[in-house]
């Protein structure tokens, strides 16, 4: 067991790492830098060697990597070539705030969908199943800026039942964003809950027809105790690595969302860092979202891990 | 042969299948006679006829800028489609390849690529294309090379894993104790058998490209205007909700029906060939 | 014994399959059956006669999709179809399933299992529990019970979860059991230990058992009445001696003689054709297309059960002929060659290691891995055929995979001829490559499931002989010829073939290289007993028309015996004795040898096994002395456990490994 956690923690790092230098050579390999983004005109002569030289930018490209990469090992990440403030107290509060809206909308859809994708395997082919089935399709394929924009029209502007847009600003205090937040987490939730659900769908029905389910039956096993000790601890697996996606996704990957709605988490930062062609902020929101995908993944591997008796045993003593 | 077009059948056999891939035809269809079919020009301004509501002569209504909506929409999904459906197979193809030969290869160079591998997914798809775009700008053709490459990734480890299904079966050491080469072994033995997989991740892959290509349309990244596009029409749409409404129901009704099409006729298609698609949501 | 209420009862039960279209295809076809307290019946017959299906149905239950189409299930005058039935489900009658370690639930431990049953159907106090649960375990003959308690089913060997199978239906005080297939999948000595304690168990609790199992030897062990089930009806009733020694039905009869037997060398009889498909039997004998007394009112109507001649009942109207068939196939001769031809296949002091000391390893200093074959020394002579015999990790298919080049030895040589061959198939010449053939255990995984039986063909023929168009199509329809399948063949896919004309196709892939050395692995055990049968005569003719050597691998002592003109008996990857077929079958050396061969299964209600090696389960062989050491009956002393026995020859070309000797 303990060595498992080693080897998949080393992976781990291994990728991060790699995230890293990735990021960095991407950024590298674009024409212009920082400096002449800035200054974009005025970028020539002394003027732009001195801010190069300002930003380290004049020396070798190895030696910057290394130095940005032990800088972000201590938590600097270095200072933002447009405001030249720090980087990381602008990153920690699109993190919260980020974290906010992620948190709301895995609050209500993953026992939304672990429900669902239960409640579909269990009426398969029945009615419950396939109505889960189509608005999880729908749920799942109708892009976000889609669903966001009719959810807008009908709660927003024709019931004006909550605000259309976010109007704090990043630093506000949480609870700033309420009621705005209701739509965007609105529109995760959709997307995110198909996606579960349909695993635990899936894994439910195939842990069903094992036949160890048939022997608990045939033991005489109440119904409701073979889906409660027999079916889910196994069927539900499958949905930690499914969950730990989602997460990935719901702080990395939802620029559209916060664009739409004005919210001022990392997506929206990201889009206008790398608009604004502030390279540095760039790196350090790759880097940090390339820890929380490697993070999250881990994490659910090793609770499978944990989780499984099957697993634990057979891999520990290979 | 036989296999696929059975393959075919049975996709179409289920209600889904059947709706999903209906949807699709219908899509390219317009989308390829489109020009013979708009009643207007997609481009020109008429200050006289701005929000003009659904009636006899704009039948969808028209934009801020008086517009025939219908027209529009028509032409909005052409560039989207052309550049997936470029994308798409070329994505499946290197991907699928190389995805196969790490399963049968293994060993360090597996591990290595692997690694490289999730690296790049580990980054968000936007930070990817952003990244390109501002340096290369949005042509046509850098977005199709771009998504070819980024949307081919994911497929390695989807064949990587399908093909790892196949490499320990007997019929693969039969072939290697009779000594083929692994060229012959990757085409002739395991291919056949994950073809099935890759031709549903395909359909998953074109309806993400199509959601990226779209997103970044809405976002004022992707195809500039004044062309038709469904992603901007939207975008620009939302400025004027309060007013004029239906200027958005056209392209979003074509957008989600293309993508829903494309992902029912891909559950369908999975369901026909026996693989299950809900097991498999690597983005 | 004959005045009491039989206590289950299955009067005309009829199960069909439903369809799409709303049909339903019969499964069981008025199945009657009475078994009375404290009897034990047996369910014999092949894949797909329903045999399954009716153990299930007697409990209630019909796996979905399955529907009840007539007849009733009763146990104890209830209705097992109605909620009162299914109340005594693991309770009063209890079911011991197929395969254990698919049948316990993977994320509970095995206390936690039996302890539901108890829960669910003794009037236990619940504090008594835990010490039932032990008590339960132990009366399985499991060691450490109360460890065992603790562990999850995956932690078990495959005899421990039968038995902790076993134990569960015990929980509900059962008075019946119905066990299906209950020892398949075990190993020949595993298996006789469950037997033994199946039997022991039926009689100190007088329970009534349903003993569903393909194999006549398991069923003669533990059973006094056998019924013989084909398509979905019973052909043939009555005690297990009827049965056995004088079945009055052609199947039972010709089922009797597909066995292959371990007295002497002889091919088992094959049964022409195959089974109908479910719904297929038509309004005759659903025998007659296969039976060789089949005469014209056979195909005309359905034959009635009515006594048979030589006791039980029938359902034949030729029953009086019947008894006139062979139940066993004629002996045929195998003299032991005098070997005087160099050999064509040779293998000195071989060692296969699964894992290489990796640098972790060496830096932690573990000791490096036993080798899982060792020291195995082997001389394959033109034509003939070598048995290699072993149960589950023994190493056998190790060594037919390393000699095929798909696993690099650690160390030992392999040649070909006088020529060394390369340890990867990669780096072996073609002509090499072309000389060794290789045929799998599972044709659905050895037959790349994408290729019509026509590319699977053409991959050797092209490759060695690089025949093509009208050529190859020619050579292709000749090796079909020679597994006896037609040319239409050719277009099909592996899927739309029975298990027993895909493993043709196998063996023709293999000896469409016109290969001197055919290596067999296990190619016979997915098969059932009459396809199995078919198989070995075809392998049999098929060697001495092409003079190929062979190789051939099994776990079964019986068809080992119809083929090999020498045996080599392995155990934990090491050599134990090696010798000519009759001598080594007729008197057995080793004390492992001797422990399998008193393990094998007869089809003889007289027959007794001997329980000669302990039942534990080995993970690998010991580090020093013999491989045998911890299971062996008769241990000459502490020599065993230190020095490893040298091979001593006891008659000509007769070798044993064991300080016995």
């Amino acid at each position: 067991m303990l060595r498992i956690l080693v080897t998949r923690l080393a992976l781990g790092v291994t990728t991060v790492a790699l995230v890293s230098l990735l990021i960095f050579a991407a950024v590298e390999a674009l024409p212009g830098d920082a400096c002449v983004a800035v200054l974009q005109r005025d970028a020539v002569g002394v003027r732009l060697e001195n801010c190069r030289r300002d930003l380290g930018l004049d020396r070798p490209a190895v030696a910057r990597y290394l130095d940005w990469a032990q800088g972000a090992l201590h938590g600097d990440l270095g200072r933002s070539a447009g405001s030249n403030a720090p980087i990381a107290p602008m990153l920690a509060v699109r993190l919260r705030n980020t974290m906010l809206l992620a948190g709301c909308a895995l609050a209500v859809g993953v026992p939304l969908a672990l429900l669902l994708g239960i409640l579909a395997a269990l009426r398969r082919e029945r009615a419950p199943d396939i109505i889960a089935s189509l608005a999880g399709i729908i749920g799942m394929t109708v892009p976000e800026f889609v669903s966001a924009t009719v959810l807008i029209y009908v709660f927003s502007i024709w019931l004006g039942w909550v605000p259309g847009i976010v109007m704090a600003d990043s630093a506000a205090p949480l609870a700033a964003f309420f009621p705005g937040i209701v739509l965007p987490v609105v529109v995760l939730t959709m997307v995110m809950t198909a996606h579960i659900m349909r695993t635990v769908r899936s894994s439910v029905i195939d842990v069903l027809a094992s036949d160890h389910v048939q022997m608990a039956r045939l033991k005489g096993v109440p119904e409701h105790r073979v889906i409660l000790v027999h079916v889910l601890p196994s069927a539900l697996l499958p949905a930690i690595n499914v969950v730990a996606l989602t997460v990935a996704w719901l702080l990395g990957g939802v620029v559209v969302v916060e664009k739409v709605f004005n919210y001022p988490g990392l997506g929206r930062f990201l889009v206008d860092s790398i608009t604004e062609r502030d390279l540095p902020v760039v790196q350090a929101i790759a880097l940090l979202l390339g820890s929380v995908y490697v993070g999250v993944n881990l994490a659910a591997d090793l609770l499978t891990l944990l989780l499984n008796p099957r697993l634990r045993s057979r891999q520990s003593g290979a | 042969m036989a296999v696929s077009s059975t393959l075919l059948g049975r996709t179409l056999a289920r209600g889904s299948g059947a709706l999903g891939l209906g949807l699709v035809a219908i899509h390219i269809l317009l989308a390829l006679f489109a020009p013979l079919l708009v009643p207007y020009d997609p481009l020109t301004i008429d200050g006289a006829m701005m929000f003009d509501p659904p009636g006899a002569a704009h039948w969808l209504g028209t934009d801020e800028l008086g517009r025939d909506i219908l027209t529009r929409t028509l032409l909005g999904g052409r560039q989207a489609m052309l550049v997936t459906a470029v994308a798409t197979p070329v994505a499946v193809a290197w991907g699928g390849l190389l995805g196969i030969w790490l399963g049968l290869a293994g060993g360090r160079i597996d591990a290595v690529l692997m690694r490289l591998v999730d690296a790049v997914l580990s980054l968000p798809w936007i930070l990817k294309m952003l990244l390109i775009i501002v340096t290369f700008g949005a042509a046509a053709q850098v977005l199709t090379v771009t998504l070819a490459f980024f949307y081919g990734v994911p497929v390695i480890r989807v064949a990587r894993a399908a093909a790892h299904g196949v490499v320990a079966r007997d019929f693969i050491a039969a072939a290697r104790a009779r000594g083929h080469g692994t060229g012959a072994i990757v085409l002739r033995e395991v291919l056949p058998n994950v073809r099935d997989a890759l031709m549903v991740e395909g359909a998953m892959r074109w309806s993400w490209m199509l959601l990226a290509f779209s997103s970044l349309s809405f976002l004022g990244f992707g195809v500039a205007p004044p062309t038709p596009d469904w992603g901007l029409m939207i975008a620009d749409s939302r400025n004027s909700m309060a007013i004029a409404p239906w200027s958005a129901l056209a392209p979003i009704l074509a957008l989600s029906t293309l993508i829903t099409g494309i992902n029912l006729a891909a559950d369908a298609l999975a369901k026909a060939a026996g693989l299950d698609r809900a097991q498999n949501v690597v983005h | 014994m004959s005045s009491t209420e039989p206590l289950i009862a299955l009067t005309g039960l009829a199960v069909g399959l439903r369809m799409r279209d709303g049909g339903v295809q019969p499964l069981l076809r008025g199945v009657d059956l009475a078994v009375r307290a404290g009897e034990s019946i047996g369910i014999v017959g092949e894949s797909g006669s329903g045999k399954s299906t009716l153990a299930l149905a007697a409990m209630g239950y019909l796996r979905p999709g399955l529907v009840q189409t007539s007849g009733t299930a009763r146990f104890a005058a209830t209705d097992m179809f109605s909620p009162a039935g299914r109340a005594l489900r693991g309770g009063r009658l209890a079911l011991i399933p197929q395969n254990a370690g698919q049948a316990l639930t993977p994320t509970l431990r095995i206390g936690a299992q039996i302890g539901e049953a108890l829960r669910l159907h003794a009037s236990l106090p619940a504090s008594e529990h835990p010490a039932r649960i032990v008590d339960l375990l132990a009366q399985v003959r499991l060691p450490t019970p109360d460890v065992l308690a603790r562990r999850f089913p995956h932690e078990l060997s495959g005899g421990q979860q039968q038995r902790a199978a076993i134990a569960m239906a015990l929980a509900g005080d059962p008075e019946a059991l119905l066990l299906d297939e209950p020892t398949t999948g075990l190993d020949v000595t595993t298996q006789a230990h469950v037997l033994e304690l199946l039997r022991d168990l039926a009689v100190r609790r007088g329970l009534a058992m349903v003993y569903v199992s393909h194999d006549l030897g398991a069923v003669a062990r533990v059973c006094e009445r056998i019924a013989v089930m084909y398509a979905g009806e019973i052909v043939a009733q009555g005690t297990a001696r009827h049965i056995l020694r004088a079945p009055a039905h052609p199947y039972a009869r010709a089922l009797i003689a597909a066995i292959p037997r371990t007295d002497r060398a002889s091919l088992p009889g094959a049964i022409e054709g195959r089974p109908p498909p479910p719904g297929g039997a038509g309004i005759g004998c659903a025998f007659a297309p296969r039976c060789p007394l089949a005469a014209e009112p056979c195909h005309a109507s359905h034959p009635p059960l009515i006594a048979a001649p030589g006791g039980g009942e029938v359902r034949c109207r030729r029953a009086a002929e019947a008894l006139a068939l062979p139940l066993a196939a004629a002996p045929v001769n195998r003299t032991a060659r005098t070997e005087t031809a160099a050999p064509v296949l040779r293998l000195d002091a071989l060692a296969v290691r699964y894992r290489e000391a990796s640098l972790a390893d060496r830096v932690l200093r573990r000791p490096p891995a036993t080798d899982v074959v060792a020291d195995i020394a082997l001389e394959l002579h033109p034509g003939e055929t070598i048995g290699l015999v072993g149960e589950s990790g023994s190493g056998k298919s190790t060594i037919l995979k390393a000699i095929a080049g798909l696993l690099a030895p650690a160390s030992g040589s392999l040649r070909l001829g006088e020529t060394l061959l390369p340890t990867r198939s990669a780096l072996r010449s073609p002509a090499a490559r072309r000389v060794i053939q290789l045929v799998f255990q599972n044709p659905d995984e050895s037959l790349n499931p994408r290729h019509t039986i026509g590319d699977i063909l053409a991959q050797p023929l092209g490759l060695y002989f690089g025949l093509a168009g009208a050529a190859l199509h020619n050579r292709s329809t000749a090796l079909l010829a020679q597994v006896r399948l037609g040319p239409h063949y050719l277009d099909r896919l592996p899927a739309q073939l029975s298990g027993g004309e895909k493993q043709r196709v196998a063996i023709a892939r293999a000896f469409a290289a016109d290969p001197d050395i055919v290596l067999c692995d296990e190619v016979t055990s997915a098969l059932d007993v009459s396809v199995q049968a078919a198989i070995i005569a075809l392998l049999d003719t098929l060697r001495r028309e092409r003079r190929a050597a062979c190789l051939f691998v099994s776990h079964d002592l019986g068809v080992v015996r119809a083929l090999a003109d020498r045996v080599v008996v392995l155990y934990q990857g090491r050599i134990c004795e090696a010798g000519p077929a009759d001598a080594v079958y007729a008197s057995p050396a080793h004390p492992y040898t001797e422990a399998l061969l008193d393990a094998v299964l007869k089809p003889d209600p007289d027959h007794t096994l001997r329980l000669l090696a302990s039942d534990i389960v080995e993970s690998g062989p010991p580090a020093r002395g013999c491989a045998f050491q911890n299971r062996c009956p008769c241990p000459v002393g502490e020599i065993c456990r230190t020095q490893t026995p040298p091979a001593r020859e006891i008659a000509p070309g007769h070798t044993v490994r064991c300080h016995l000797h």
